[in-house]
């Protein structure tokens, strides 16, 4: 399984299968952070959006997800004040511009983003900027991956282990799982070279029986990971249950505002009351994520789903395994 | 005179007639302008191509050119994928209030230039001032009317099987820099728009190869959504190999970094050119003798099988499908 859908982008982008021995099948994993925020949590931030006075700063991808009953982009053109940044730091400059409008971060990511919006925290309460605060959907991987070995569904050989995550955390975060699962790990890079030599190295694993923890992404990429940026990260959250779309909840695997920072936690802030969150009916993006079914096998894709008209986040994502097969062809019959 | 527009200069009266003089009639100085009656009256013999479109760009002005500039050259490349040599303008500006009438001589300065530098005439033109916040700045539509030379017969219609794709460019040159300048990123360095008018150069290559199938420019949606285009038109299927398309590092590096492909980014100086193969390689040495083709690639072939499609082939060896652009394009979160 490849965790992350960056890999399952460029594993479909460069056509990485059709040089595949038999008998190697690739899964994707659920490593796309729009894909695996919880409707509910889209309802929560369409919600906020809809604050009177409130500016919304988002990454563009999240801008299209749709959530039960609307989506950002819609908020947007309903005269909600939607902005897209690309750093959490072009938020604090739209808070420092309006100091009379709470500006709300919606902070959603894996660990290679909460140390930028760990920073922003940081730099918010150095600079005495009262009106900014991040709706914190940040979440940790290992905890997820040890969710979906305990589940059980699925039987991997080998996890192709996401790249820019363990630029952030290292590699040691992943040693519980051949440890305890006897399934091999390979921290990857995202140039069709990088996947490729992942995929050897879990085949010569696999091959004399000794799974491990590799590095195929040295170059950036260290047992350690960045320790300033975890030192971060500690000193303004702390773990705490997330809910994940398609896999629920699971123990740790969310990060959460400490209290010294509670005066840049949107959740302390507002009182965020949305209705019952539903899934689209049909959307089959859950089995998607915990990669027991490939995209191609919902109902919906390439039909009622394409990414002019998603139904789920994995069709609205750069990063979601349902684009990447539509985009780059690998859907039967096309 | 007044240095900003107000809506009294939209009205008809003194305060028009005065900033048509000084911005307009002056600067684009011309036998039939010079004229004022209520329309260009021109000869015209043979075959005629007659395109128009809308220009509503921010910022207005960008490294590499401006609202202007593009005005000109996107109809003037409209003409001339069609084989046409572009002949007369009309050139139509919808202008906000309180717009700086120093940005509109500029504007107007650039048009000039461009004009000059494709040899056309702009023949008749139009301006209207709107309450502010009812436009950003400045809109500019211009349309065009050319002349198609004997024997020519361009359209996305007649592309053949075996016909060799030639590209003139690198690409993503354009959309690359006014993302940059739009979204205020900091590390746009060396981007460039391309934006040129292209009749000189189609000029050459149609002496040289009178019996060119098909040419367009790849604008809006880029070479993938462009070869699609020509693909679905001509009902035929197009190969595209990926190390032959040239991107300016610059480019490559920024869409890498946003988590965007060049072949989708918008070009307003670039055209793909559907030819006879054996005609390819004369076509390449003109082309790459022209300043607007130096960078001239043959990218592909045109195929009889799967008609309709367009296939990459990757660095790996592998292929896979080109599809059109789909929906907005939105940098990745991580």
């Amino acid at each position: 399984m490849e965790f992350c859908g960056s890999h399952t982008a460029a594993i479909l982008k460069y056509g990485i299968r059709q040089l595949l021995p038999a008998g190697v099948e690739m899964l994707s994993g659920p490593g796309c952070p729009v894909c695996v925020t919880d409707q509910a949590d889209i309802d929560r931030a369409i919600a906020l959006a809809k604050v009177p006075g409130v500016i919304l700063c988002t990454f563009g991808d999240m801008l299209k997800v749709p959530g039960t009953y609307s989506s950002l982009q819609q908020a947007r053109a309903e005269g909600c004040d939607v902005c897209m940044v690309y750093s959490t730091l072009d938020a604090l400059d739209i808070a420092r511009a309006n100091p009379d409008k709470p500006v709300v971060f919606l902070g959603v990511g894996f660990e290679t983003t909460a140390p930028t919006i760990a920073a922003s925290i940081a730099q918010a309460k150095q600079q005495q900027i009262k009106n900014y605060s991040v709706f914190s959907l940040a979440k940790l991987c290992p905890p997820v991956m040890k969710a979906l070995l305990d589940g059980g569904e699925i039987k991997i050989d080998g996890i192709i282990c996401p790249g820019h995550v363990s630029t952030i955390i290292g590699s040691k975060p992943y040693e519980f799982i051949p440890r305890e699962y006897g399934v091999a790990c390979v921290v990857a890079g995202f140039e069709p070279v990088d996947i490729l030599m992942a995929v050897d190295q879990l085949l010569v694993q696999l091959g004399n029986g000794r799974p491990r923890v590799e590095i195929a992404y040295g170059r950036t990429v260290s047992p350690e990971g960045n320790v300033r940026a975890q030192e971060l990260l500690a000193e303004v959250f702390e773990p705490q249950t997330a809910r994940w779309r398609g896999v629920g909840e699971v123990g740790g695997s969310g990060y959460r505002i400490r209290d010294r920072y509670k005066e840049f936690d949107t959740e302390r802030l507002f009182d965020i009351k949305t209705g019952p969150a539903k899934e689209p009916a049909g959307c089959r993006c859950g089995d998607v994520l915990r990669g027991v079914i490939r995209p191609t096998a919902c109902p919906l894709f390439g039909h009622a789903c394409t990414p002019e008209r998603p139904v789920g986040p994995c069709m609205v994502s750069g990063e979601g395994a349902c684009a990447s097969y539509y985009l780059f062809g690998e859907s039967d019959g096309r | 005179m007044e240095d900003r527009v107000l809506m009294a200069h939209g009205s008809g009266g003194k305060l028009s007639h005065e900033l048509v003089n000084r911005c307009f009639v002056g600067k684009l100085r011309n036998e039939w302008l010079a004229r004022l009656d209520d329309s260009a009256v021109l000869e015209c013999q043979g075959r005629l191509a007659f395109t128009t479109d809308s220009y509503v760009v921010t910022p207005i002005f960008f490294p590499g050119g401006d609202i202007g500039r593009l005005a000109v050259c996107g109809t003037v490349n409209d003409l001339s994928m069609s084989g046409a040599v572009p002949l007369y303008l009309s050139l139509a500006f919808i202008i906000e209030e309180g717009s700086d009438i120093s940005d509109l001589e500029h504007v107007v300065d650039s048009i000039q230039r461009t004009a000059q530098e494709a040899s056309v005439c702009i023949v008749t033109g139009d301006t209207k001032v709107v309450q502010r916040g009812k436009a950003d700045k400045l809109f500019v539509n211009t349309a065009g009317i050319g002349r198609i030379p004997q024997g020519v017969n361009v359209s996305g219609s007649n592309v053949r099987p075996g016909d060799a794709v030639i590209l003139s460019g690198t690409v993503g040159d354009h959309g690359m820099t006014i993302m940059a300048q739009r979204e205020g990123l900091r590390f746009s360095g060396d981007l460039v728009s391309d934006c040129a008018p292209l009749n000189g150069l189609v000029a050459e290559m149609l002496q040289v190869c009178p019996d060119i199938h098909g040419m367009r420019d790849p604008t809006r949606g880029g070479v993938a959504t462009t070869l699609n285009e020509i693909a679905s038109q001509s009902r035929v299927g197009i190969i595209v190999n990926d190390v032959a398309v040239p991107v300016r590092p610059p480019v490559s590096a920024m869409c890498e970094l946003l988590g965007l492909d060049p072949l989708y980014i918008a070009n307003e100086g670039k055209l793909l050119a559907f030819v006879p193969t054996d005609r390819a390689d004369v076509l390449l040495e003109v082309m790459r003798r022209h300043k607007y083709g130096k960078d001239a690639a043959i990218i592909g072939q045109v195929t009889s099988e799967h008609a309709g499609r367009v296939t990459l082939r990757t660095m790996l060896g592998t292929s896979r499908i080109l599809a059109m652009l789909s929906g907005d394009i939105l940098p990745r979160i991580c």
